[in-house]
């Protein structure tokens, strides 16, 4: 474990990406291909099942620590991590162990079939051989989500650099269903022929924002254009006579969509599509709240696969009869996608997104205008010759947005903040008009500078006027510029209106309490943009 | 039933009986200053009253004001009430204010560590029966290790990069932090250059007779190449401006109580993060309110509901200071 900590307090004490790049590939020439696997597999999202619940490991570490758990609760949003949390409150250990990282993943893996006397007894023997770094990473394990300045992007290009491997086709490898338990370091990273592994999804090619217009993209000729979405992206693999679907998460969603079981149907086996997931109306798709709600359900209820069933919205094929499409310039990969989808019945679960017809750049932005009217975000540009790159690349693709819609509104509530903003108040709850009354309609945690998230946590405590718990009320004063992308109707709201990544896009100090938004123009901009 | 001792006003804790503030945040007649920082010794007010080791550094950064000064222990009355400063081992001259009214004890803390860091006056406890506490680190999650150790840390830092051929920059308040740091570091490792407002505290505390290394202060003349393997103190404002990048290559660090968060650690985007702080860990916290043997504590400054609740279960009887003031400067991480 002293090695992996090792490469953890490197990286960590580091913003720069091409040292932590070189302490990683470090690590991958000398570390044992067990730990070499796990760390792969921990920096691709990959973690040891779950053995004990994080509600035990807050009791334990509770009793252990000497306090009550409410106190621990309350220290574990402001410190931001609850593992570690738990590794700041635990007393000291009194031994002191160097067993590698695999030894205790096997450990944790082994209290499955322990009782859970048996397991708090091992858990607290770990953490009285372990130091405080240690710690952290062992209750990482345990609680997931092990982001810790190593995104899969980098440790790809770590383990090229330690194998000399070319990067593209490692990060292919490492995408699909495998598990630390199903494979090998050998036969993920080194066999020459990788066992072909039906589910696994190329790695998605990301657009980056176009800031100034599209002008500077040279000829329109040169380019396609299509709405850009807001469901959520995805790849649709048809493979050995069954079908996947994955996240730009990297997250498998299969079970979450059933309706694309019917794509085999329809469609021939040995198939990649790249799209927008949206919940259907016809026509056009419902606003982004009703896919909401199919989000984080593993399982969708009848009713809601009848009120809003989902359809891919395809822009791109990226294999066809089991081969890689993605060197082929997109006019060719789009004209075969369309000749594929063109005969498919209406109620297919898929259709594919059109292309935007224009011959200039203004008749273009006069189409981007209209996003909002499409359900849209705004525009997708893509070079007609480009080949379908992996990860976020410059040049290519762009998105091509609508400006957000603001507000003006008056802060009334602030709480401070977690992680990297412990000390600050930084989750604000803002108000408009009505009549003379402050009626609260959004929260909104981000926006401001460091600076300015100083200067507002100072002017907070000397005007609070009330406290509830961690909530502090403040002297109505301060007028900031709200701005979303998109309103809708909302009864859960005392305002009656919820607004879509709300966020702080200016702080107002030229602007008067008096002079903020009321509730009658956020009614009007529901009423325009709902 | 009495008077308190102590109430909280829109202007800061007063005390009735003697008509006076301590630490006050909008200008009154009569202030008691706990110590030096920024939001605690503000301009404004007509008379201030404070330690002679205080009183140097007050004066220096609030200009001419009408100061008396006290030693520690020396008791003032002041109307109907006995008042007097106390050793509070946050920084040199830092005290904290007992105000005595027909036999009933309070003392307000100001800011305090109960740990000798070398340079202040360290922490004396002092019985009460009303206490009112900071709390910046008032959570289980704050414990700070010896400054041994940390100083060892620092070292070591310091070391490998002079020989790598770095500058170590390391961010820490001016005023206290900066001065416990030089205490800390060993001066055989190199030169030790600071940026002009630590320099600028380091004269007036020499003055005063305290002892700290030799340091090279940084004006457009000092050319960086001629102090190589250099360690420079400076403000946290000061790294990553224009000011430190003169120094070429550089690692850099903060010092300060929030490096023990890793979040707040990786916001401020140095290389390094050194837990040392002038307030009082979890420990320390709950040691100085056992000592002081009050019935009655008042938390302030930090997480003051959590920190309340969790005396409460201990036996005390504690509130939250309804009013509060925040510090002006944008030091915040600096504590």
């Amino acid at each position: 474990m002293k090695d992996f900590a090792n490469l953890f307090t490197t990286v960590d004490q580091t913003t720069k990406t091409s040292l932590k790049t070189k302490a990683l590939a470090e690590f991958f020439q000398t570390a044992s291909d067990d730990d070499k696997l796990w760390t792969i597999a921990l920096f691709s999202g990959r973690r040891p099942k779950r053995a004990v619940t994080t509600t035990q490991l807050r009791e334990w570490a509770a009793e252990l620590g000497g306090i009550p758990l409410w106190l621990l609760e309350e220290s574990y949003p402001i410190v931001g991590d609850l593992a570690e949390t738990i590794a700041l409150i635990l007393p000291p250990p009194n031994r002191h162990s160097d067993l590698p990282l695999t030894h205790w993943i096997t450990e944790l893996k082994s209290l499955a079939t322990l009782d859970i006397d048996q397991r708090k007894t091992r858990i607290v023997d770990a953490w009285d051989q372990l130091d405080p770094t240690e710690r952290f990473l062992f209750n990482k394990l345990i609680t997931g989500g092990f982001r810790i300045g190593v995104s899969q992007k980098l440790m790809t290009r770590a383990l090229a650099q330690a194998t000399g491997q070319i990067e593209a086709s490692l990060a292919h490898r490492l995408m699909g269903g495998w598990t630390p338990e199903t494979t090998s370091y050998h036969d993920l990273i080194e066999a020459e022929d990788a066992e072909a592994d039906d589910s696994r999804p190329y790695p998605f090619y990301l657009a980056y924002q176009l800031e100034d217009g599209p002008e500077a993209l040279g000829d329109p000729a040169d380019w396609q254009a299509e709405w850009k979405w807001d469901g959520i992206r995805g790849q649709v693999i048809l493979r050995g006579g069954t079908h996947h679907v994955w996240s730009r998460g990297e997250e498998l969603m299969t079970d979450r969509f059933p309706e694309f079981a019917r794509l085999t149907d329809f469609l021939p086996d040995g198939l990649v599509l790249d799209g927008e997931i949206v919940a259907w109306e016809g026509t056009q798709p419902h606003p982004f709240n009703t896919l909401q709600a199919r989000i984080g359900r593993k399982t969708v209820p009848k009713k809601l696969l009848q009120d809003a069933p989902v359809i891919l919205l395809a822009y791109d094929l990226l294999e066809e009869d089991g081969q890689d499409l993605r060197d082929q310039p997109l006019e060719q990969r789009r004209a075969r996608m369309e000749a594929l989808l063109r005969d498919l019945p209406d109620d297919a679960p898929i259709r594919a997104a059109p292309r935007l017809s224009f011959d200039t750049w203004a008749a273009l932005a006069e189409i981007r205008a209209t996003a909002r009217d499409h359900r849209a975000e705004g525009l997708m540009l893509k070079r007609k010759d480009s080949p379908y790159l992996s990860g976020r690349k410059k040049g290519d693709w762009w998105k091509w947005k609508l400006d957000p819609l603001t507000v003006d509104a008056v802060m009334i509530y602030a709480q401070q903040g977690h992680g990297r903003r412990a000390n600050l108040f930084t989750d604000f709850t803002f108000a408009v008009w009505d009549g003379n009354d402050l009626v609260p309609f959004t929260k909104a945690y981000s926006g401001l500078t460091d600076d300015e998230f100083r200067k507002i946590t100072a002017w907070v405590r000397k005007n609070t006027q009330q406290r509830f718990g961690p909530v502090r009320q403040v002297t109505p004063h301060h007028v900031f510029e709200i701005a979303f992308e998109g309103i809708h109707a909302s009864p859960r709201h005392k305002s009656g209106i919820a607004l879509r990544f709300p966020r702080m896009s200016r702080w107002r100090q030229d602007k008067p309490l008096q002079e903020a938004n009321t509730l009658d123009d956020l009614k009007d901009l529901l009423e325009t943009y709902g | 039933m009495t008077k308190p001792v102590l109430t909280f006003t829109e202007r800061g804790i007063y005390c009735p009986a003697g008509d006076f503030f301590i630490d006050p945040w909008r200008a009154v007649d009569r202030a008691l200053i706990t110590h030096g920082h920024a939001d605690h010794a503000r301009p404004g007010h007509r008379r201030y009253l404070c330690t002679d080791g205080c009183a140097p550094v007050m004066r220096h950064r609030l200009g001419n004001i009408s100061v008396e000064t006290v030693k520690f222990g020396e008791t003032r009355k002041i109307g109907d009430a006995l008042v007097s400063f106390h050793p509070a081992g946050h920084l040199p001259g830092s005290a904290q204010i007992r105000v005595e009214v027909a036999g009933e004890i309070w003392v307000a803390s100001g800011d305090y560590k109960v740990v000798s860091d070398g340079i202040s006056e360290p922490f004396e406890p002092v019985t009460c029966h009303s206490f009112i506490t900071e709390c910046t680190f008032g959570l289980p999650v704050f414990k700070w290790d010896s400054q041994a150790e940390v100083a060892q840390e620092l070292n070591t830092w310091w070391a490998r990069n002079a020989a790598q051929g770095k500058a170590s920059i390391l961010g820490a308040y001016s005023l206290g932090k900066a001065q416990r740091l030089l205490a800390m570091v060993d001066p055989e490792i190199g030169p030790i250059l600071t940026h002009g407002a630590v320099e600028n505290t380091n004269e007036v505390l020499r003055h005063q007779g305290y002892r700290l290394p030799k340091t090279i202060y940084v004006t457009p003349d000092i050319n960086p190449k001629n102090h190589p393997g250099a360690l420079i103190i400076a403000p946290p404002s000061a790294l990553g401006s224009q000011w430190a990048r003169r120094f070429g290559p550089a690692s850099t660090a903060f010092a300060s109580g929030w490096m023990r968060l890793r979040g707040v650690r990786r916001r401020r985007a140095a290389d390094r993060g050194f837990v040392i702080s002038d307030h009082a860990d979890w420990d320390g916290l709950m040691y100085a309110i056992k000592e002081t043997k009050a019935e009655n504590i008042y938390a302030t400054h930090g997480y003051t509901d959590i920190f309340a609740r969790w005396l409460n279960t201990q036996g005390y009887n504690a509130q939250v200071v309804p009013t509060e003031f925040g510090g002006e400067d944008d030091e915040a991480d600096a504590a």
